[in-house]
């Protein structure tokens, strides 16, 4: 009885439903995976999907926990994918297993991520308002400017790195030795990428994000933070730090943000840098709102089905993008009908009594 | 402030709507593969699929290569071997590229032409590689495309080839001017061309005067480049870029009265479609690329394609009608029936592909053992708004 005893706390019930239900959809898609009854097309998504959600997840924790607007989450996927290509590119040598490469790829671009957050929110996080979205925005737009500036390559003698700023350089400036590679090549991106990601790394991914954001929420951080977002006022005279409070929180986003760009990065053979712009920030930024801020399952949920609706509405061909955005519309209308809340309330509430008869007889 | 509802349990039903709206998704999804499962019965034919972006601001590229390649399927389709083609969209984006790759072995897809540009071929020709698909790009030039790739051919010159025969094309017709160069410095074909161009212009001793750059976000007006070009007294600027850029840059030198003779690559073609561009601007300008629609040997296919599209055909289009032209004749020299198993095909095809030789509408077209086509190079000169041998 004792052991069962955090079990009361709704909350604490909630988390373990959430870990449950992602455990149960790894195992089903694995197991269909594994029996070829998933069509190719989605076979394919499987990568970047945990890209995605962990993306959401991390953004969910700046944007709805944190209460800060964040326009630039691809720029921390895109840190963390070139250092997380490099890494496993440049570790190929080192550790010749792909698992613990990947692993130690995103541990690289969490932490590379990580130091870039920490230094855009030095300045930013002491600021109020809408500056912080704007910081972001063009922290996205430098980062993806500095990638095509960036030539990388490797060879017995170590990395190579050339910042090509007036774009006369080459790959061939960096003089590489015999049998070097290069592996940023400017405006190409990446490519040549050894595809070393998997989905069961996506899914352990997938599960640290969860613990992670999920118990820094019902920490006393968490509470903190929170009370930073809803009265920062208040807060700031209870003795909370307000900067340090959004600091964690953004700084946390941002190392899982990396983490999910390493996962992504080494996932594909080609990644140019034009890929994580404004479009991409503002998806996630999509997979949030309408998952539900603050909603960690509704993220989720919402990564998902947003990664695979316009693949799936391929049969529709020109007018694909057309339907996407109706849907995407019809979504957002109806989640926020008062008529169908209050009707999705009764149906809820009618479950919950009936259980608590139930649990009443037994 | 809407973040104030965090954690709110109305919150939590949204969470239901959205877990509805994922299962409308799933429910659409799998109506999608039933009906490309429905596609499957019926006689055998050769599938053949094609991508590019039909979308978005490179569509203009995807359409013509989709069309191209339709049109060759229609084209060299027969009682042995029907072919039938289907295109998907890619927005020129590696990870949608990659989903309609996928889309498509789903499909049945027994050969690849496309994708159409360079970052999705690099991200498909690996997918392609390790799920043992023939692909045949008609034009995406970057080398590591096709670099240490069995399965992976190319129907047109990669960067570096383009850039080298521009050089000793110059070094022939025009050894004398004072070159400046122009390409966009966040654009892989053309920094590609341009390097390539560079080294090869070096050992040609051509008198390089200038070297200007732009990126995509700043590609609506070129004057501070192109004053800094005439101040260095330039006579001939080598621009290996895209059409749209390049009407920019024409009309501006217009604007600025700076009379200057300039060179293009194939990328270029199309310039004369520019909507809003006066062509006039355009003549003299010289383009080496290996298709011109105003090319008699070519009436057949320029008229046919009219009639398809609307549009008159531009090299992308040529040179995926090769590509199909190509993998026609491959398949009937490896013996490969039209249901062969798309691994089979790999098998096959990359041996075939060496042996065959396309009389094509981009020229005379054969493939070494690395995938990489051997065809002349043609530079045209844009004269009363048509294409002229220069």
């Amino acid at each position: 009885m004792a052991v069962m005893k955090f079990l009361r706390d709704k909350r604490t019930r909630r988390d373990l439903l959430t870990y449950a239900l992602v455990i149960a959809v790894f195992a089903v898609v694995y197991v269909m995976q594994a029996n070829h009854m998933i069509p190719r097309m989605i076979a394919g998504q499987l990568v970047p999907i945990c890209a995605y959600v962990v993306m959401a997840l991390s953004l969910n924790l700046v944007v709805g926990v944190a209460g800060d607007l964040s326009l630039g989450h691809a720029g921390f996927m895109s840190v963390g994918a070139y250092t997380g290509i490099v890494a496993a590119m440049g570790l190929s040598e080192v550790i010749p297993d792909d698992g613990l490469r990947l692993i130690v790829a995103m541990a690289v671009g969490a932490a590379s991520a990580a130091l870039a957050g920490f230094l855009v929110g030095i300045p930013v996080l002491r600021l109020s308002g809408d500056y912080l979205a704007i910081v972001t925005l063009a922290f996205g737009e430098i980062i993806k400017e500095i990638v095509t500036c960036l030539i990388v390559g490797v060879d017995e003698r170590g990395l190579h790195v050339l910042f090509n700023l007036t774009g006369s350089l080459s790959v061939s400036d960096l003089n590489l030795a015999e049998g070097g590679i290069a592996i940023i090549k400017g405006a190409q991106g990446a490519s040549g990428v050894s595809v070393i990601s998997t989905f069961a790394a996506g899914f352990l991914l997938v599960m640290v994000t969860l613990v992670v954001v999920l118990n820094l929420v019902r920490s006393r951080t968490g509470r903190a933070i929170m009370a930073v977002r809803d009265n920062r006022i208040a807060a700031e005279s209870v003795g909370i730090s307000t900067t340090r409070y959004r600091m964690i929180a953004f700084v946390v986003s941002a190392a899982l943000a990396g983490a999910a760009g390493a996962l992504f990065g080494n996932g594909f053979s080609q990644l140019s840098a034009t890929k994580f712009d404004f479009n991409t920030s503002i998806l996630i930024l999509v997979f949030v709102v309408l998952g539900g801020l603050g909603n960690m399952r509704g993220s989720m949920v919402a990564a998902i089905a947003l990664t695979i609706l316009p693949e799936a509405l391929r049969q529709f061909s020109d007018y694909r993008m057309l339907v996407y955005a109706v849907v995407l519309i019809l979504v957002m209308i109806i989640s926020n009908n008062d008529t169908l809340k209050s009707a999705a309330h009764r149906v809820a509430s009618r479950f919950a009594s009936r259980r608590k008869e139930v649990g009443a007889d037994a | 402030m809407s973040y104030q509802n965090a954690f709110n349990p109305v919150l939590d039903r949204r969470s239901i709507i959205a877990g509805v709206a994922g299962l409308g998704a799933a429910g659409i999804l799998a109506g999608c593969s039933g009906a490309g499962a429905s596609g499957d019965s019926g006689a055998a034919a050769f599938k053949i699929g094609s991508m590019g972006p039909l979308t978005g601001p490179a569509a203009s590229y995807g359409t013509s290569v989709t069309g191209g390649a339709e049109l060759g399927c229609k084209d060299f389709s027969t009682d042995e071997l029907p072919l039938v083609f289907k295109a998907e969209d890619d927005v020129a984006d590696g990870e949608k590229a990659v989903n309609a790759f996928n889309s498509l072995a789903d499909w049945g897809m027994q050969a690849l032409v496309g994708p159409t540009t360079t970052g999705c071929s690099l991200a498909v020709a690996q997918e392609a590689e390790s799920a043992h698909l023939f692909m045949i790009t008609p034009s995406a030039t970057a080398p590591d495309v096709t670099d240490g790739k069995t399965v992976v051919f190319r129907a047109c010159y990669n960067d570096p080839a383009i850039g080298v025969h521009s050089a000793e094309w110059l070094a022939k017709n025009f050894p004398d001017e004072k070159i400046a160069t122009f390409h966009n410095a966040g654009d892989t074909y053309s920094a590609g061309v341009h390097d390539a161009f560079l080294q090869k212009s070096e050992e040609l001793k051509l008198d390089i005067v200038d070297k200007e750059t732009f990126k995509d976000d700043s590609a609506t007006s070129f004057t501070n480049q192109l004053t800094k070009a005439k101040s260095a007294g330039a006579t001939l600027i080598f621009a290996p870029i895209y059409y749209t850029p390049a009407s920019v840059m024409l009309t501006n030198a217009h604007d600025m009265g700076y009379d200057v003779k300039v060179m293009g690559c194939d990328g270029m073609d199309g310039i004369l479609g520019v909507e809003g561009f006066d062509a006039a601007l355009a003549e003299g300008l010289y383009l080496m690329t290996p298709f011109s629609a105003d090319d008699p040997k070519n009436a057949s296919f320029v008229s046919a394609y009219k009639e398809a599209y609307g549009e008159l055909p531009d090299q992308f289009a040529a040179d995926a009608y090769d590509s199909v032209h190509a993998i026609a004749l491959a398949l009937a020299e490896a013996g490969l029936s039209p249901d062969a198993d798309p691994a089979e095909v790999a098998d096959a095809l990359p041996e075939a592909m060496t042996k065959v030789k396309v009389e094509g509408l981009t020229g005379t077209l054969t493939w070494n053992d690395r995938g990489e086509v051997e065809k002349e190079t043609t530079v045209y000169v844009i004269q009363d708004g048509k294409y002229v041998l220069a």
